[in-house]
């Protein structure tokens, strides 16, 4: 003790002489660190900035030149929209279309979820997988096949309705029935990937509290409004405001079954500002077109985040 | 009087168990019988899909048959027609270089910034971890507009390298965003541990976090993979030629020509685009379900 | 190997301060346990000792190297975690061998390494398994045998045996007690269980908040603590600890501690309490002092009747306990001996091992 107490005094002095730059040598530590932490996001930086960020604010400058791009016009494109009915009509039309196809999707993914989870455990896996090949097979194509489903002269659909002695419906020529077919097309591809997340989620539902309440004699419908719901909510929601966004901004569909026709009665934004901006040349048009849906896309996001942290601490 | 009291008890206690198991039999058929209602709604467009490709042009013309069924023999014409007689196999050939560039940029991109976001924290890291995520949520049907000029900007348009350029806006954030929950879930001592035994930060990452995280990556490959494999706003917008088109926009559009549909080359070669992601599927079910879900349980 | 020097060592984390004025010599060889509840800043202080943790104030050296500046692997130290942290894609030989292969030993000397340290370990046979496939037991061999093969200076041991069930943890501590035996590494280990903390050190370091309140000797600990802390937090039960006043009686002392029991302070402690006299005083005495009345310390001590109000049969002894004045007291007394709950009982206490606290200080007088 007494010798290891001699051997430190001598070296005590000239040590906090070099105190200084032993910090500055720490400090180096720390900033080699930062350094080597910041160059491997500038990757990702590089790509956010130059293909997301900057192209979402070049989207507002666009928006407010003439259709040769030569000047400025202010706000024309946007007062110019607001004008036009067929602009309403897309409004309409992408509001019905995205709750409506949320709304379905969301219902049909929580009935499908909760049958799956009441099956034994072994069948599960072939099931969840049946169920889930709309989501895996690309939207674009899929959508060509439902289209050949509805085809005007030979639709497999009609062949079946007039099988069960119904008139034929002529799916994509009807505006109505076309805003249908849309949202139909919608509802069947994004239903399974509902079914997933609830899935997941009602698997992370300890399964004790299910029988605690058995115990205090909960009926299903009890266990499923006062466990099950307020145990997922969070994931309902995060689930729900994410495909809000996705059908909202939906493109492929309506632009493959209907391109907008008949009329224009199926429009969304997407495929509007599409028609606008790419096929008739009017770039900044288009771009103001597409900026409308920010706001929506905005709100949607800020509250999913919200519900992602929420989550995030609750598992972690 | 009192044998009754006793075996009234017991006789209804077996009432109960055989009602209760009576029960969850019920309850299992209704769930199979609805399950059933909708796997034929949800599996119907990809059968009729493959009947229709196996027909013959006649048979899919011909409106008095069934045509949910196969009724004058299996053809595998449709598929020959499909690759000896358009370009179907040029749109494969652009999908599979575009998909490969995509993932690999994809993974080293995020993989890296997942490091970087969720071990190693600097200044500003939380806040950008946040950012990329909310660049997640911005669609493509509002970036392609002004992806068009910059696109054309650097000279791409009309090139699938274009496609290499900006698929990445799709597949890096969310990429980034799962990996940096799949770092976060391995315990501290993990990499402490690595340090004490010597290891640098990129001996860290490569000889600890991305074996361990390997589920994750392969999700997140998963992931990068099937969406710019069914990517269809980007090529729709910036590509016009059939030698640069790929898959999805090329077998919607191009192999549709003039007024008449061949239906059945159609539907083939829908098919076989679609082939590559659904075997995917089939063979690594449980990582694509990972990615899935992952988004909104991690992180 | 090598000493472990601490000197005025310090972490704060903002305008936290976590660990302060930590001063300690740890020579060549030694087993030094820090002990403390939760919070006390014994992982921190470890966590520094390993590099994990910057150091705000002072400075730690080890074999005479002052190591404030060095990134743990130049520390020449090995940890081992409370979760094992084994990598899980790798084989138990290659957990061990990683940080010899990260510096490029040759192949032929970590075979060798990681066969002796095996051998030492008892894990020959698992070599070949990946830590899924161990018990946490084995996982906590493994661990060892990854710090064992490095052959480092210092071994830190960061609550290795916290996430083990009790019958294990025990084995363990065998385990660790016995290869600490053979290799003969400084080393210093982190637990908040103060049995561990007896059983296994050299030196006990006891910390509370953030500082030291002291050290020693296991033994020197259990019959002398400096600290109301130490005096409370070693031994388990812990020292009953009885608000009293210490009263002047002629020539002696009484230490009363309700109206109706005092007792008598016996002559050899009386000399060192005079000063005190008058003052409010903690008194402190051990459960296994308060005993029944027969036995073999037989007249050695002082009488006081208590009624029981709880009773917990240990088997080997039975713990009494009863108030005084509010205050709980235990007491351990031979299973025949023991009365029933509510019931009257004749103990004795052995005023020999007693200690006094000045409650304003908290200090052993």
């Amino acid at each position: 003790m007494a010798d290891i107490v001699q051997s430190w005094m001598p070296t005590e002095l000239p040590e906090t002489e070099k105190a200084p730059a032993k910090k500055s040598g720490l400090r180096r530590l720390m900033r080699r660190h930062s350094t080597t932490a910041v160059l491997m996001c500038l990757p990702l930086i590089v790509i956010v900035a130059g293909l997301i960020i900057y192209p979402a604010f070049y989207s507002i400058y666009l928006s407010m030149l003439n259709k040769s791009q030569t000047h400025f016009i202010g706000l024309s494109n946007f007062n110019f929209l607001l004008s036009r009915d067929t602009f309403w009509m897309v409004v309409e039309q992408s509001a019905i279309f995205a709750l409506s196809a949320v709304f379905f999707k969301a219902l049909i993914g929580l009935i499908t979820a909760h049958l799956v989870n009441n099956l034994p455990a072994k069948g599960q896996r072939k099931w969840r997988g049946m169920l889930l090949v709309p989501w895996v097979i690309p939207l674009a194509l899929s959508t060509l096949g439902w289209w050949w489903l509805f085809d005007p002269t030979y639709s497999a659909i009609n062949f079946i309705l007039s099988g069960l002695g119904f008139e034929k419906i002529a799916w994509l020529s009807t505006p109505y029935w076309a805003r249908f077919s849309v949202i139909l097309v919608n509802v069947w591809y994004g239903a399974p990937f509902f079914l997933i997340m609830y899935l997941a989620a009602l698997k992370s539902v300890p399964e004790q509290l299910y029988e605690a309440a058995s115990i205090d004699g909960a009926t299903a419908w009890q266990k499923f409004r006062h466990i099950t719901l307020p145990m997922m909510h969070n994931i309902i929601a995060i689930t729900v405001l994410f495909s809000l966004i996705v059908t909202f901004a939906n493109f492929d569909v309506v632009q493959i079954m209907t391109a907008g026709g008949p009329r224009n009665m199926t429009h969304v934004f997407a495929t509007y500002s599409f028609l606008l901006g790419i096929r008739s040349g009017d770039l900044p048009l288009g771009a103001a077109t597409s900026l409308f849906m920010f706001p929506i896309l905005a709100i949607a996001a800020v509250f999913i985040l919200r519900g992602v942290r929420k989550r995030g601490r609750e598992i972690g | 009087m009192s044998t009754a009291a006793i075996a009234v008890p017991t006789t209804k206690r077996i009432g109960v168990g055989a009602s209760l198991r009576r029960n969850r039999r019920w309850a299992l058929i209704t769930s199979y019988f609805f399950l059933i209602l909708f796997a034929i709604f949800f599996l119907m467009p990809p059968y009729y899909m493959i009947v229709t490709a196996l027909k013959s042009d006649a048979e899919v013309a011909h409106m008095a048959t069934n045509p949910w069924i196969i009724a004058n023999g299996l053809t595998l014409d449709q598929f020959k027609i499909l690759f000896m007689q358009t370009d179907f196999l040029i749109f494969f050939k652009n999908t599979v270089i575009v998909t490969v560039c995509v993932v690999a940029i994809t993974m080293v991109v995020s993989v890296l910034a997942a490091f970087s976001l969720g071990r190693m924290k600097f200044w500003g890291s939380s806040i950008l971890a946040t950012g990329i995520f909310l660049t997640y949520l911005v669609p493509d049907t509002l970036l392609f507009i002004p992806l068009f000029q910059i696109v054309k900007s650097v000279g791409l348009l009309n090139s699938y390298w274009g496609m290499v350029l900006v698929y990445p806006t799709l597949t890096v954030p969310f990429c980034t965003w799962i990996m940096i929950g799949y770092f976060q879930s391995i315990p501290k001592e993990l990499d402490e541990a690595a340090l004490i035994d010597g290891a640098s930060h990129m001996q860290m990452l490569t000889k600890i976090f991305i074996p361990v995280a390997l589920p994750g990556i392969i999700a997140a490959m998963i992931f990068a993979f099937t969406v710019s494999w069914a990517a269809f706003v980007y090529p729709m917008a910036f590509l016009y030629s059939a030698d640069q088109q790929v898959l999805t926009v090329g077998t919607v559009t191009s192999l549709i020509r003039g007024d008449v549909y061949k239906w059945g080359m159609l539907m083939a070669g829908a098919l076989v685009a679609a082939a590559p992601p659904l075997v995917i599927y089939a063979f690594l079910m449980d990582y694509y379900i990972a990615g899935l879900t992952a988004g909104a349980t991690k992180g | 190997m090598a000493e472990v020097t601490l000197r005025n060592v310090g972490k704060r984390y903002d305008d936290v301060v976590a660990v302060s004025n930590i001063n300690l010599d740890i020579p060549n060889h030694e087993f030094v346990v820090l002990v403390g509840p939760s919070g006390c800043g014994k992982s921190t202080t470890l966590r520094m000792i390993a590099g994990l943790e910057e150091i705000s104030d002072g400075e730690i050296s080890i074999g005479g190297e002052v190591v404030n500046d060095l990134p743990p692997k130049d520390r020449d130290i090995a940890m081992v975690f409370q979760n094992y942290a084994l990598y899980p894609h790798m084989t138990v030989a290659e957990n061990m061998s990683f940080g010899l292969k990260l510096r490029k030993f040759p192949k032929t000397e970590i075979k060798q390494r990681v066969d002796n340290a095996a051998r030492i370990l008892d894990i020959t046979e698992l070599l070949g398994r990946r830590p899924k496939q161990l018990s946490g037991g084995q996982r906590q061999r493994v661990a060892m045998g990854r710090a064992i093969v490095r052959n480092p200076k210092v071994f830190l041991f960061d609550e290795p045996l916290s996430n083990l069930d009790a019958k294990l943890r025990v084995q363990m501590r065998t385990e660790i007690k016995r290869v600490h035996q053979k290799v003969k590494t400084t080393t210093v280990y982190v637990t908040h269980d103060q049995v561990e903390a007896m059983t296994l050190a050299d030196r006990v370091v006891v910390m509370n908040n953030g500082k030291i309140e002291q050290i020693g000797t296991p033994n020197d600990l259990y019959h002398h603590p400096k600290t109301r802390f130490v005096a409370s937090f070693i031994g388990s039960p812990g020292m009953n600890l009885i608000p009293a006043k210490l009263e002047s009686n002629g020539s002696g002392l009484n230490i009363r501690l309700s109206e109706k029991l005092s007792f008598h302070i016996p002559e050899s402690r009386a000399a060192r309490y005079r000063a005190h006299t008058g003052k409010d005083v903690l008194f402190g005495l051990r459960p296994e002092h308060l005993t029944e009345t027969r036995g073999s310390e037989n007249g050695v001590g002082q009488e006081f009747p208590v009624t029981l109000d709880v009773v917990e049969p240990m088997g080997m002894e039975t713990m009494v306990f009863f108030k005084v004045d509010g205050t709980e007291v235990c007491g351990r007394v031979e299973p025949t001996a023991a009365k029933k709950s509510g019931e009257e009982m004749q103990l004795r206490a052995n005023l020999d091992h007693m200690h006094l606290i000045d409650p304003a200080t908290n200090v052993v007088l």
